[in-house]
């Protein structure tokens, strides 16, 4: 693999960037992460070194790019799709000659199975021309399952914050019911509860409504 | 629930030209077709082509040479495509930085951006560049295969500028090029609204030349679908023909652009100030802080026959790809070209005449 063997030579100019320790397990792959989330690039990363990589290196900015990627000279680059700069680097994988040329990871669309994957978990891979695609295969499975993993953090995280609003939402109710009406807090829950069966609607919602309605006529809110 | 609407789900890049798109899904006119339009915003071209190759959408908002492209396999996740409708016409502008624009000027260029005198003042400033051993002028296009790469280099080529010699041209997204430019990593670029007139208002940039001034009413975005969707789908994609075509003709209407511009300046579409989506949405443009221009045909949007593409658009913008050496020409692929850009099926969605003379195309260079 001359690519490889060149990679791995044309790596010690990228030490400054990143220091690598090269402890004999590497593959002499040299992986460029480039994510502006940086959380979802530590995992990914974590992972590659785990997997016995040690030539990774993460980008979080888009200046001078170019540059970056001619020093680096990598020969596997994970972008996120979320990255607005992907025709920018495809345009400049394509002409540039500072840069061994990358290729996209998918270009013989014979694994359609693994493409989906990617697009899928929002990743995708190049590849420098010529290197053998099961030499990166485990790399790219391995950003889809960290990309994965990361969406479904992202998710439950998301879902622990509306309910922990919820919650608040309703205590709010509860607390404009049980002062205006009179109630005790537990009899303010029934109301609510209720109210929200006798419409067909969630307490949430019933109690976005009253402490919408209540804010509105001046109540407490 | 079931609504009983076919479900359609389109890509798109946030620009003023997806406003046909956009009108189609907000005003009504898909769900009076039976379409439930769903449209899911995209950061990069490279994004749109993959998501409709693996399926994730059914149509998506095209650079019009890009299904050319992916039917003759030059990019990849290349699949056959098809563009049954023409999503806008014109709309992008040449910007260049305000001290380039000074040159020009000094150099004789029309203020009011005639490309054959901005064209010929730049080559001036470039041989003076030479001259003063200084460096080369970097200018960005969106994409490769895009209307605006195209549009750069038929202007600068005109006026004896080699596109691949005397200036440099890279990729960019739209939306950072105002920023580039300000920051001096280019000196102009090639982009549609609301980019252009993001820069002038910066007071970083000045409209040189424009789309609908180098080649009239040429389209610059496609609907994109996949001729395995398309043929999967045919009574579904007729209707959206038709609701797109009334979306559009809405579009075009003057009273409607300031809720048009309303409704693509939301955070969910453009998330722009409004300020700057109008300009070309009403035509007058702001070449700079103090020259205005009404210019009606800046950007047009039309359904009808207007919005119907031809066999000769392909045919041009594969031209362009042997031109600047992105294609080979073979007589397969013009005829693929052709194909790509066939008026039939808008023509029978929308029941009319089924065949009308290709359009007569006048660049600006041309007697």
């Amino acid at each position: 693999m001359a690519g490889a063997v060149n990679g791995a030579a044309q790596h010690f100019g990228c030490m400054k960037i990143s220091p690598a320790h090269n402890n004999g397990m590497s593959d002499g792959l040299s992986i460029l992460v480039i994510d502006d989330n940086r959380i979802r690039a530590s995992i990914i990363e974590q992972g590659l070194r785990d997997a016995g990589h040690d030539q990774v290196i993460l980008v979080h900015q888009m200046d001078r790019l170019v540059r970056q990627i001619a020093d680096i000279n990598p020969d596997v680059i994970v972008i996120d799709l979320e990255n607005p700069n992907r025709d920018q680097l495809e345009h400049m994988f394509q002409v540039s000659r500072a840069v061994r040329r990358p290729i996209a990871m998918f270009v013989d669309r014979s694994d359609s199975h693994s493409i989906e994957a990617a697009v899928d978990a929002g990743v995708s891979a190049y590849i420098v021309d010529g290197l053998k695609r099961e030499r990166v295969k485990p790399i790219l499975d391995m950003a889809i399952s960290r990309f994965r993993a990361f969406s479904k953090l992202a998710e439950e995280l998301e879902e622990v914050r509306t309910e922990l609003a919820d919650r608040k939402t309703i205590d709010r109710a509860k607390g404009i019911l049980m002062k205006s009406k009179g109630l005790s807090e537990q009899e303010a829950y029934d109301l609510l509860r209720r109210t929200a069966m006798n419409q067909s609607r969630k307490i949430i919602e019933v109690a976005q409504s009253l402490v919408i309605a209540s804010g509105l006529l001046g109540g407490e809110a | 629930m079931d609504t009983g609407l076919k479900p359609v789900i389109a890509g798109y890049i946030p620009l003023l030209d997806s406003a046909v798109l956009v009108a189609a899904a907000r005003m009504g006119f898909a769900e009076r077709e039976g379409v439930s339009l769903k449209l899911v915003r995209e950061t990069s071209w490279a994004n749109i082509r993959d998501r409709i190759a693996v399926g994730h959408f059914d149509v998506a908002h095209m650079l019009a040479p890009m299904p050319i492209a992916a039917s003759l396999n030059l990019t990849s996740l290349a699949v056959p495509m098809i563009a049954p409708m023409l999503l806008g016409l014109g709309g992008n502008a040449i910007t260049v930085s305000a001290d380039l624009w000074g040159d020009m000027a000094h150099a004789g260029a029309d203020p009011a951006g005639d490309p054959a005198s901005t064209g010929k003042a730049l080559a001036q400033v470039i041989a003076m560049r030479r001259g003063g051993r200084q460096r080369l002028l970097r200018f960005g296009v969106v994409h490769p295969f895009s209307g605006h790469a195209y549009e750069l280099r038929y202007w600068l080529a005109a006026a004896g500028i080699d596109p691949d010699k005397d200036v440099e041209i890279s990729v960019l997204a739209p939306p950072v090029m105002a920023d580039a430019l300000a920051e001096h990593q280019i000196d102009g670029y090639c982009v549609g609204e609301p980019w252009n007139t993001a820069a002038v208002a910066a007071g970083t940039g000045r409209i040189a030349t424009y789309k609908q001034a180098i080649w009239p009413d040429s389209p610059e975005k496609v609907l994109g679908v996949t001729r395995k969707w398309a043929d999967s789908n045919p009574e579904t994609l007729s209707a959206l023909l038709r609701a797109l075509s009334a979306a559009a003709d809405w579009c075009s209407e003057r009273e409607n652009a300031e809720v048009l511009a309303g409704v693509l300046c939301e955070p969910e579409f453009l998330g722009c100030p409004v300020e700057i989506c109008l300009p070309a949405l009403t035509g007058q443009m702001q070449f700079d802080q103090s020259t205005s221009r009404q210019i009606p045909d800046f950007l047009t949007f039309a359904g009808g026959a207007k919005a119907s593409p031809t066999p000769a658009h392909g045919r041009w913008f594969f031209e362009q790809m042997v031109r600047w050496s992105q294609a080979g020409e073979t007589s397969a692929s013009v005829r693929e070209a052709e194909s790509v850009f066939s008026s039939d099926l808008y023509r029978a969605a929308l029941g009319l005449a089924a065949s009308v003379p290709d359009p007569v195309f006048h660049l600006f260079d041309e007697a």
